[in-house]
């Protein structure tokens, strides 16, 4: 499929080779859910690059494709939806079209996955230990028993475990241990790639805090570069160095999160860091009025139109393109045009 | 010993000893409750043989004093546990000098090398299919085939028993049409008897394997594909683990936990034997045994296979109990 030739391609950014700064580069991603009544265009072509060392912010609401997308990248989206086009490099290999024996090559050891529920994302009869290990053993064969307990105890040591942890089951862990044992598996290869898919929706303010505080220090040490999700925009302004926003599929805006929180440019980004609850201030809570449209069927024209408190004729019409209009930051609107 | 407690199992042992006991009573005592007595019931069995029978009622009174039936119930009863405790289950009625326990134990390993083989062999074989039918990555030819390896299910064990006798042994002529080993073997730990009883047991065993592995099948199908919903086997993907892993270590493991219960419970049953199988194959065992001991009114037969079924049920529940830690580490009997 000719990326030119879809709607709402980028133009520039885009061009089917990857870029070579960057670890991973997402060139027009489309991605299906195919269901009795049409197929769900849940990632309408999304580009959007991370570069070494750098954590990527992708937030949106609920259902915008930002988990979609992710799973992509690990090409794991679920049936009924697949890709159905678009290309996605990881240090410059387009994983798109590789089979399922050379996925497993790349899984892991290229990207690996910290999972949204960390609460339910441990195999409940099988002690820590052997979870981290079978991950280990899969990729590099199998290794002697002490040299392994050395490695998993040190990665106990880098996201900060007791080696106690060592010997027991999930359901005897609390869901930050669980969610601690998750990035050590998950950092365990050292890939250059970590996606941590809302790691901390799960647990209370507190503990959200000390496991952002250990995903920064992990981040640090093993320079590593991560995609973090979520839609905490008070959290991502604290751990991100770029965010995406994506709404109904599409990339609403990318920008360093300075400025992004300093002079959002898109109305859904300026509507969802309005909607930050402030203790200084009482505000109205900022709803934006009406309902997504129907993801089988978008509007022709921005998918943001109909909740759009600035929507003009032009949008109806036109698929806004993501454009650069400032150093690094670029945005789909028809506001800047 | 994990989630095990000194406490926890002195009471399990307990409720073991508990459950024996009232299994036992109600055995004791239905039969009695009954109008008339089982010697009375054989001698007017002989009587309408014989036309007349002389000195009948002498003969019953003689009869219930060597049985013990003329004592007070609560001498009888008193009498009755003292002998399950000895495992003396008296004589057998019909074949009156035998001992209950002779028949038994003559009975026994028949059911429990065929039900067992059976069982376990449809257990695991249940259970795959089923597996295999909710996952994911099973290739689509496979796919649409298992389904058909279950249509047997619905056909009573009994039927298709008499199905496979027809095309195998009287048909086909591969297979004997009945007994539980060849005339001729002498009995005994050799290589001869052994394979001509493993010869005689696959007809049987199929019977039981085929009708029996829907039921794993189904169940296992059910959990499987409620686990591979869950996250860790999503995260299992994103680690790329070998399929084989993911579908046993991950898949199987989790979903056969509730299939390990109904198991035992399935063990526990075998001694009481597959009455119309055991029937249909004439296999010695004790399926047959309760068959004989109904039709011929032999209550102390009848007696005996139930007391060793409740014995059989209670202790494969009882290890199942205190195995389950080990199965899912979950499960711990610790008080917290």
């Amino acid at each position: 499929m000719a990326a030119q030739n879809l709607p709402g391609t980028v133009g520039t950014i885009t061009n089917g080779q990857p870029d070579p700064n960057a670890v991973l580069d997402v060139q027009e991603l489309r991605v299906h859910y195919e269901t009795p009544g049409g197929a769900v265009i849940a990632v309408n072509g999304v580009s959007f690059k991370v570069r070494r060392g750098e954590t990527m912010g992708l937030v949106g609401e609920s259902g915008c494709g930002k988990t979609t997308a992710a799973m992509a990248v690990l090409h794991m989206v679920q049936p009924p939806g697949r890709i159905v086009g678009g290309h996605i490099f990881i240090n410059g290999t387009d994983i798109v079209p590789l089979s399922e024996a050379e996925l497993r090559e790349f899984r892991w050891r290229q990207a690996a996955l910290i999972p949204q529920g960390a609460m339910n994302s441990l195999n409940p009869v099988m002690k820590v230990r052997d979870q981290i290990g079978d991950g280990i053993e899969t990729h590099e064969g199998k290794q002697p028993k002490d040299v392994l307990k050395r490695r998993i105890l040190d990665l106990f040591g880098t996201v900060g475990l007791s080696s106690r942890v060592y010997d027991l089951y999930p359901h005897e862990l609390s869901g930050g241990m669980k969610q601690r044992v998750c990035i050590a598996m998950a950092i365990a290869l050292n890939p250059p790639l970590v996606i941590a898919d809302e790691p901390t929706s799960a647990l209370d303010v507190v503990v959200q805090r000390i496991i952002a505080q250990t995903l920064l220090e992990v981040k640090a040490r093993l320079n590593v570069s991560m995609i973090l999700i979520g839609h905490d925009m008070g959290l991502q302004a604290q751990l991100v160095d770029r965010i995406a926003v994506m709404y109904a599929g599409n990339m609403a805006e990318i920008a360093p999160v300075k400025s992004a929180f300093a002079e959002p440019m898109h109305p859904y980004t300026q509507l969802l860091i309005a909607s930050i609850p402030s203790i200084k201030h009482k505000k109205p809570l900022k709803v934006t009025e009406g309902l997504t449209h129907d993801l089988r069927n978008p509007p022709p024209g921005c998918m943001f139109q109909l909740r759009c408190p600035r929507a003009m004729d032009v949008c109806r019409q036109v698929r806004p393109p993501l454009r650069e209009l400032k150093p690094d930051h670029q945005v789909a609107c028809h506001l800047y045009a | 010993m994990r989630g095990l407690t000194k406490e926890y199992v002195i009471r399990r042992l307990f409720m073991y000893v508990l459950t024996i006991w009232l299994g036992s009573t109600l055995i004791f005592l239905i039969p009695r409750l009954v109008p008339g007595d089982p010697i009375a019931a054989m001698v007017t069995r002989m009587q309408q043989q014989a036309g007349y029978v002389e000195n009948s009622a002498e003969i019953i009174a003689a009869w219930r004093a060597r049985f013990g039936l003329d004592a007070p119930l609560s001498i009888q009863y008193l009498r009755f546990l003292r002998n399950s405790v000895t495992l003396d289950l008296g004589y057998s009625l019909t074949q009156f000098p035998t001992k209950v326990t002779e028949q038994i134990s003559k009975s026994l390993p028949w059911t429990i090398g065929l039900l067992a083989l059976a069982t376990v062999i449809s257990f695991i074989l249940g259970n795959t299919i089923g597996a295999l039918m909710a996952w994911r990555r099973t290739p689509r030819a496979v796919k649409s085939l298992l389904p058909l390896s279950l249509t047997f299910t619905s056909v009573p064990f009994f039927m298709l028993g008499i199905l496979l006798l027809y095309v195998f042994a009287f048909g086909l002529k591969w297979f004997p049409v009945g007994g539980g080993y060849g005339r001729g073997v002498t009995m005994g730990l050799n290589l001869e008897f052994i394979g001509s009883a493993l010869y005689h047991a696959v007809l049987p065993a199929l019977a039981i394997i085929i009708s029996s592995m829907g039921f794993w099948a189904l169940g296992m199908r059910g959990m499987m594909i409620t686990t591979a919903g869950e996250d860790y086997m999503v995260l299992a993907d994103a680690k790329a683990l070998t399929p084989a892993r993911i579908f046993w270590g991950y898949g199987v493991r989790n979903s056969i936990l509730p299939q390990v219960t109904a198991l035992a419970l399935a063990l526990g049953g075998i001694v009481g034997g597959a009455v119309l199988v055991e029937y249909i194959f004439s296999y010695p065992g004790m399926g047959y045994l309760l068959y004989q001991g109904i039709v011929n009114n032999d209550y102390t037969i009848i007696q005996g296979v139930v007391f060793i079924l409740i014995l059989t049920t209670a202790t494969a529940v009882l290890i199942l109990d205190l195995l389950y830690p080990f199965v899912d580490p979950r499960i711990s009997y610790q008080r917290r």
